[in-house]
């Protein structure tokens, strides 16, 4: 198996993207990565990308032909990849096979969705196919609240309190302040997180991130290949993934995903490190309860003690185990199949220390998390800044 | 949902027939028809759930889907059934705040959505405070 | 005709509204509404609720209260004037929902108020004739009453099932005869494609209800050779707290003899589910020996008399499920803000 580093990334900004189409967002973040990578786009061998549901969202399928297409790909094999919210990160180890196996060199991972070009019920329905649709959906069970159902048990078990969850929203509000592509750049309170419409009990509007609009790419490289090409390697050291039960009710658990554990212990593993060599994670904050759980279910504190580690601002830039330095789903927005590339977008910056404002001192060693659905599927990447 | 999609599942919908296997006498509902403990030797039969049990966790959900527009403010619940199953299901009949984890739940027969208003009707299960 | 009554349910929803909510919107007099009506407040469907699940629930009922296979069931007929569908059946739903398919027969009745005793007078035929062992009889409403008409005080929700078998030992009554008295009166009405139902005022009254009642009940007694003295307990249609009581006292039964079974003040009228809640809440009492007499009303119109004999079985089978007064007692007032959007009367 080869080592694989990430020689190029790029992004599109991340919003309510009137103006621009599908295949518009996907040419701009490819042309930055491109850009990034410093190469020709002729060297690209193929392509994994990662979408969850333009079929609902622009009543488009077959992307990857649209893709490799309007890319000037055409021949090099294009793979669309789908696990709801975690295509992008599953795309992402997909291409990470395809280049470990020696099969591909320079392998493109994308991720994309347009989400505002139907109205927001729409999105929220289309989101919602995520969840089991025979026996979670058909009975009136939302996204919002299959993760409300973890947040009251959480509160239950642990204690964990609303104000807890808020302060997941105010710190990556306050992180998505400085990544000029983030949806939000304005801080919000814990009064305003407490004061924003219910959505689902005990979610609040402002505990769940947005509809978006947004892609991403990562550009991979077998490690010998990447080390002519760039001047920080960045090497990707492990992958993790596992499944779980697609309904919630299923699990014996509801306030963690096991799949999480599962996927982290897997890529700690392959990555030789420990929890505690993690510099900073980007984690799949999809609702202020998932933050919590996963910062928990990673290893970063005990089950039960994601709230007080918020709270004491140890997830914080400066803190001891900085999360979502991007601002996360809720701050930067939450394209959902763009949004597990983001994630190794935003390591990958801080790896190479070009993260700007949210720079994180002296990092080393980056976490992805990315979840699908409910906990259904989940993916976990380490990245490390290569000699 | 298409009407040959929902009347499918009549049975388990109206009156929670879920799944028992033979081998290690788990039972499944929502059912299932292979047996992830005990996979090819597993032996999986209906079984006829008695539809009281205890509220797990809840929501209160007050953005409603398409189709549940009419019941929001609604309690969706994760009830776990004496018989051990856990389901995903409406508590109805109640104020939003009246639900508590452990409350003890009876299911009822209600009308759970429609296709427009001149598409099929569906019903099933919902759950009531006991 | 040897036939008997094995199980009984009854299922009104948990909501109520009271007449002060909807005078108030209106500017009426709810203290002259209640006077003249004889009505405090009457039963709302929740959201989620329709003719289907209301006959569901009380049919599921009767057979915890008959303890008795639901295989064994033969036929199923569910009065109703608020089908939730015009084409496709209620009884098959029902019929699914307490698992009796799919050896048996199953039809829809309408007859205004009325087509729930119609249930159980095909019912009694096809037992009596060997045709079925048990028959299912269903009379249940969600009614609709216009906006501001005098009706949306008392149009309600609820239903009542009765399953017939052969009289025996495992019969809880005796169904000693039935008569029947149809005429072609149209006091009441609702047109195809209509949401709401018409009435003729004050000719629903004597021309109808009275004139209709008191024939069958007449003719019922003069079958059977009885007297109103020979009946502890009575039961007429009831589509307020007046007509009953006055339709009772013009054929010599007390007051006392009609109130276990008048429903109305509390729960407004169930039309096809209010003679069979009505039975049912005399049931939930009677003692064995007791005679009941039940005559129903359906606008159009018609009434069915029938003489019932309480037998010895009821003590076992009367707790097995929840009786009328559990139902009358646990409940929810609603406003009329609430009862609208309920009603789906709200306009999106």
């Amino acid at each position: 198996m080869r080592k694989v580093a990430v020689i190029g990334v790029g992004l599109t900004k991340f919003g309510e993207l009137w103006d621009v189409s599908f295949r518009r967002m996907m040419l701009e973040a490819g042309g930055r990565a491109i850009e990034d990578a410093g190469i020709d786009g002729g060297r690209i061998d193929a392509m994994y990308v990662g979408n969850m549901s333009a079929g609902q969202f622009i009543r488009q399928e077959h992307i990857a032909s649209l893709i490799a297409d309007h890319a000037g790909l055409i021949p090099v094999p294009c793979t669309r990849v789908e696990a709801a919210c975690a295509s992008g990160g599953l795309a992402f180890r997909q291409a990470v096979i395809a280049v470990a196996s020696g099969i591909h060199d320079i392998v493109v991972a994308a991720g994309i969705e347009k989400m505002t070009d139907v109205l927001a019920e729409q999105a929220t329905e289309a989101l919602a196919t995520a969840a089991d649709q025979e026996w979670e959906a058909y009975v009136g069970a939302t996204f919002p609240g299959v993760y409300a159902l973890m947040a009251r048990r959480h509160m239950y078990e642990f204690g964990t309190t609303e104000e807890q969850l808020a302060r997941v929203a105010v710190k990556n509000h306050h992180n998505a302040c400085f990544n000029p592509c983030a949806q939000y750049q304005t801080e919000i309170t814990v009064e305003d997180v407490l004061n924003s419409s219910p959505v689902c009990s005990p979610l609040r509007l402002l505990d769940c991130s947005p509809i978006t609009d947004g892609a991403a790419c990562a550009i991979l490289a077998p490690a010998d290949l990447a080390r002519k090409i760039t001047d920080t390697q960045i090497l990707v050291a492990g992958v993790g993934q596992a499944s779980d039960t697609i309904s919630l009710h299923d699990r014996q658990t509801l306030t963690g995903l096991p799949a999480t554990t599962k996927a982290a212990e897997i890529a700690y593993k392959m990555a030789e490190v420990g929890v505690r060599d993690i510099d900073l994670a980007e984690v799949h904050d999809c609702f202020t309860i998932s933050e919590i759980m996963a910062i928990e279910d990673l290893g970063f504190c005990k089950k039960g003690e994601g709230g007080k580690l918020t709270e004491q601002g140890e997830t914080a830039i400066g803190g001891s185990i900085p999360v979502n330095t991007s601002g996360g789903l809720k701050g930067k927005g939450h394209p959902v199949g763009a949004t597990g590339v983001a994630q190794v977008v935003e390591v990958v910056q801080q790896l190479r220390g070009e993260a700007g404002k949210r720079q994180v001192d002296g990092a080393e060693i980056g976490l992805t998390h990315n979840v699908g659905g409910s906990g259904g599927t989940v993916v976990v990447h380490v990245l490390r800044r290569g000699g | 949902m298409g009407v040959p999609r929902f009347w499918r599942e009549i049975p388990n919908r109206y009156n929670l027939i879920g799944t028992r296997c033979g081998t290690c006498n788990k039972i499944f509902f929502p059912p299932r028809y292979i047996c992830p403990s005990c996979r090819r030797t597993g032996k999986l039969e209906p079984y006829k759930l008695g539809g009281k049990g205890k509220i797990v966790s809840y929501t209160v959900t007050y953005v409603a889907p398409n189709g549940f527009e009419d019941q929001a403010p609604y309690v969706m619940a994760i009830i776990e059934l004496d018989e051990g199953p856990k389901l995903t299901a409406q508590v109805t009949d109640c104020s939003p705040g009246q639900v508590r984890i452990g409350d003890r739940v009876e299911m009822v027969f209600r009308r759970m959505g429609q296709e427009g208003e001149d598409g099929p009707i569906y019903y099933g299960y919902k759950f009531r405070l006991a | 005709m040897e036939v008997g009554i094995v199980g009984y349910g009854v299922y009104i929803p948990l909501y109520r509204i009271k007449v002060e909510e909807i005078a108030k919107v209106w500017g009426a007099d709810a203290e002259r509404i209640k006077r003249g009506l004889f009505l405090e407040e009457k039963s709302v469907p929740g959201p989620d609720e329709d003719t289907a699940t209301i006959a569901v629930e009380a049919a599921r009922n009767a057979v915890k209260r008959a303890g008795i296979n639901p295989q064994d069931i033969g036929a199923i007929y569910v009065g109703s004037e608020s089908h939730p569908y015009a084409v496709k059946p209620t009884a098959t739903i029902v019929a699914e929902a307490i698992e009796a398919t799919p050896d048996l027969t199953a039809a829809d009745y309408e007859f205004a108020c009325k087509a729930g005793t119609a249930g159980i007078q095909t019912c009694m035929g096809m037992v009596g004739a060997g045709m079925i062992k048990y028959g299912m009889a269903i009379g249940a409403d969600t009614a609709q009453g216009a906006p501001g008409d005098p009706l949306e005080y008392t149009a309600s929700a609820g239903g009542g099932a009765v399953i017939v078998g052969k009289d025996g030992s495992q019969c809880l009554a005796a169904i000693e005869d039935t008569y029947s008295y149809t005429t072609d009166t149209p006091d009441f009405w609702r047109r195809e494609m209509r949401p709401y139902p018409k009435h003729g005022g004050r000719f629903t009254g004597k021309p109808a209800y009275f004139k209709h009642v008191l024939s069958a009940a007449h003719g019922l007694l003069r079958k059977l050779q009885l007297a109103p003295q020979d009946f502890t307990y009575a039961v007429f249609h009831q589509p307020n707290g007046k007509f009953p009581l006055q339709a009772g006292k013009e054929l010599g039964f007390t007051k006392e003899q009609i109130m276990s079974g008048l429903l109305t003040p509390k729960i407004g009228n169930t039309y096809s589910g209010a003679s069979m809640i009505g039975l049912a809440a005399i049931l939930d009492q009677a003692k064995p020996g007791d005679r009941i007499l039940v005559v129903s009303f359906g606008s159009g119109a018609g009434s069915d008399a029938f003489s019932i004999l309480v037998r010895d079985g009821i003590e076992a089978k009367r707790d097995a499920a929840p009786m009328v007064a559990d139902y009358i007692n646990l409940k929810i007032n609603v406003d009329y803000a609430t009862y609208t959007k309920f009603r789906q009367l709200l306009v999106r």
